[in-house]
């Protein structure tokens, strides 16, 4: 490992060069401008492919100082490869102190997820974005679709959406689902589950979205409305689950399943896993779940 | 019993311990130099510059070694490096008439001042494998001619540019400096410096298969090679504050300029038109790719029809970075259950609702 360490040596403090950063952080600044909208920026090419979440370590990179605690999730999970990955790419390159503890963190970087806990103002939450644009899988061209946010032509989106419903009763976007952001930009929210969505509305904390490959930085600013698409007839729906999880018993959370057998065995368990490990530490236990102790060893 | 599971730290340490392993191969057989694999292996460290935009032929060979050959790897790590390097200026534009040529042909005209110099080509090689090189043997020394230091190699489109038969290069214009897209993000419609820009250090895969697609007759533009040259470019830089220009050092550059179908009306006389290839080291057949596939996006320039992916800026300059492509196709190995789980619960869900409705079809109202 101490070689990989000494690869870092002679970068600069989150490897990022400042010129980069200001770059960056003037991005992030119209973003927060203009909620909803995506900036395009100058992205680099990082030591991580894209696709990865160079778009995600860019931001934190801009944004992160010295006293900041870092945590790094994909999956909802702290534990998950790319997330341990890109967590130990900062704490060589920044020497940050990094936490699984959600509370604890003041910059939360995700993939697919956002934490169960709630967020505070003190916090901000960083999304990795493969596609910014909502309306590419209608619309394969930018020109197209930056005009058409330019004149808050949303009529697509909202025909696709119908024919969802027409075709099968339900609007058939379960993750990705777009949103729209203080009643102007329809934004993709990076494919978190739309279980996630409504806790973007109002949030206490910044959250900022940053897409490397496809050079855009956008923001919701804290307080902002977000709003899910849907109809009247037809309103928006969070995903439930029917059964709770089954380490820590949880029944709000968002629920991975798990395949235990070749029998048809499986069970579900908390995505977040800071939420799960917390409740089971607070001695909630699942139908399945075995008492912290034990667990333990 | 499930416990959740742990421990990717670990795993993500040990493979890559395994990786370096597997790198190495047999510890037997004696370990490949970086100078071996520079001097050898010469024509994919050119690859690897050009399409990682870094001119550096030892960091090259060391990005090829440490990807075991990969090249786009190899490229990968030449980017992530070169992206971290200041930059203090621009040198001033090369002057490719003055190359030090090594090799020089024409299609278009069957001699002209400087003639046509094959150089070390695989043109013509009869592609036999050749088995005595399985064993090791010195070939024989090349052989030379005298070097007349008055000769001029001038380039074929300034000749055809003499009769005007051929458009020109538009001027420079000092106020418009050079646009560069790893500064400045891509945006549509493209100039044609960030065009080419773009295509220079593309996939040669890619500008290969849509340059071969413009000759099957997906935009077709009629191309000639007016004039491929490969040899030393000195590199000069600018310094304002003493008002001189220094020479750096020389780089190895393949040009290719096509000569294309011409272009007029009733009041404007017919010229060519022209396409224009540029790589680091000796690839020509990147730099004939990139020609032909920069013709063919002048389409609009030049009031052509677009029919053809060549032809089609947002669909060729999204799609040619290797680094981009590979990173994006190779991020499905990521972990997807959270966005997986949710298709999943959809889906379950529609099929309880059609099976309810199945069975009591009066609900279903």
């Amino acid at each position: 490992m101490s070689r990989t360490a000494e690869n870092y040596r002679g970068y600069n403090f989150a490897y990022l060069d400042e010129q980069t950063k200001r770059m960056i952080r003037r991005a992030i600044l119209k973003a927060i401008a203009i909620p909803g909208y995506q900036v395009p920026f100058a992205s680099r090419e990082m030591p991580m492919p894209y696709g990865w979440g160079t778009g995600g370590v860019q931001v934190t990179a801009a944004i992160l100082g010295p006293t900041d605690v870092l945590k790094v999730i994909d999956q909802g999970a702290d534990d998950t490869t790319n997330a341990v990955s890109i967590r130990q790419f900062f704490e060589k390159t920044a020497g940050v102190e990094t936490t699984t503890e959600t509370e604890k963190a003041t910059v939360i970087q995700t993939r697919h997820r956002i934490p169960e806990a709630k967020l505070q103002a003190h916090q901000v939450l960083v999304y990795q974005v493969p596609i910014p644009e909502p309306l590419r899988f209608l619309e394969p061209r930018e020109t197209e679709t930056r005009t058409l946010h330019a004149l808050a032509e949303y009529g697509l989106m909202h025909v696709r959406l119908y024919e969802d419903i027409a075709q099968h009763g339900h609007i058939a976007k379960t993750y990705a689902y777009p949103v729209l952001v203080a009643d102007r930009y329809v934004m993709d929210p990076s494919p978190i589950p739309k279980f996630d969505n409504p806790k973007m509305h109002e949030s206490a904390a910044l959250q900022l979205f940053g897409a490397g490959r496809e050079k855009r930085i956008y923001a919701i600013p804290p307080h902002t409305k977000v709003v899910s698409l849907d109809f009247e007839d037809h309103p928006f729906e969070a995903t439930k689950f029917d059964q709770p999880c089954a380490l820590c018993g949880a029944t709000d959370s968002y629920l991975d399943e798990v395949i235990t057998d070749d029998r048809g065995g499986r069970m579900f368990v908390c995505s977040d896993t800071h939420h799960c490990e917390t409740r089971r530490a607070e001695g909630h236990v699942g139908t399945l779940g075995t008492p912290v102790t034990e667990a333990a060893e | 019993m499930y416990v959740a599971v742990k421990g990717g730290e670990r795993a993500i340490a040990n493979a890559h311990r395994l990786l370096e392993h597997e790198r190495r191969g047999d510890r037997k057989v004696p370990e490949i130099g970086t100078d071996q694999i520079e001097q050898q292996l010469s024509l994919a460290v050119d690859r690897v510059m050009s399409e990682g935009s870094l001119y550096d032929r030892g960091l090259a060979s060391l990005a090829i070694k440490q990807a075991r050959g990969d090249l786009i790897e190899a490229i990968f790590l030449i980017r992530a490096y070169r992206t971290t390097l200041p930059r203090f200026g621009f040198s001033v534009p090369l002057d490719t008439g003055a190359m030090a040529i090594r090799r020089r042909i024409s299609s278009t005209y069957k001699d002209l001042p400087g003639g046509q110099v094959l150089g070390p080509t695989f043109d013509y090689t009869h592609r036999l494998l050749d088995f005595a090189l399985a064993a090791e043997g010195e070939p024989a020394a090349p052989v030379t001619a005298p070097v007349d230091p008055e000769e001029r190699f001038p380039r074929v489109t300034d000749l055809i540019a003499q009769d005007d038969l051929i458009e020109r290069n538009p001027p420079t214009d000092p106020a418009k400096p050079v646009g560069d897209l790893t500064r400045e993000p891509l945006a549509f419609p493209a100039e044609r410096d960030l065009r080419l820009q773009n295509l220079a250090r593309g996939d040669e895969g890619f500008l290969l298969a849509l340059g071969y697609s413009t000759q099957r007759g997906y935009g077709r533009n009629h191309p000639f090679v007016g004039e491929i040259r490969m040899g030393e470019v000195e590199v000069e830089f600018e310094i304002p504050e003493l008002g001189l220009t220094v020479a750096l050092g020389e780089v190895t550059l393949t040009e290719c300029q096509m000569v294309n179908q011409f272009k007029g009306s009733l009041t404007e006389p017919a010229k060519f038109t022209r396409g224009y290839g540029l790589s680091f080291g000796h690839c020509e057949r990147r730099a004939m790719s990139m020609a032909l596939v920069d013709r063919a996006l002048r389409a609009d320039e030049l009031s052509e029809e677009r029919t053809s992916p060549a032809q089609d800026e947002e669909f060729v300059l999204s799609h040619s970075d290797n680094i981009q492509a590979t990173g994006f196709v190779e991020h499905l190995k990521l972990p997807h259950y959270v966005d997986f789980q949710a298709e999943l619960a959809l889906l379950r869900q529609m099929r309880r609702e059609l099976t309810s409705r199945n069975t009591h079809p009066e609900a279903a109202e």
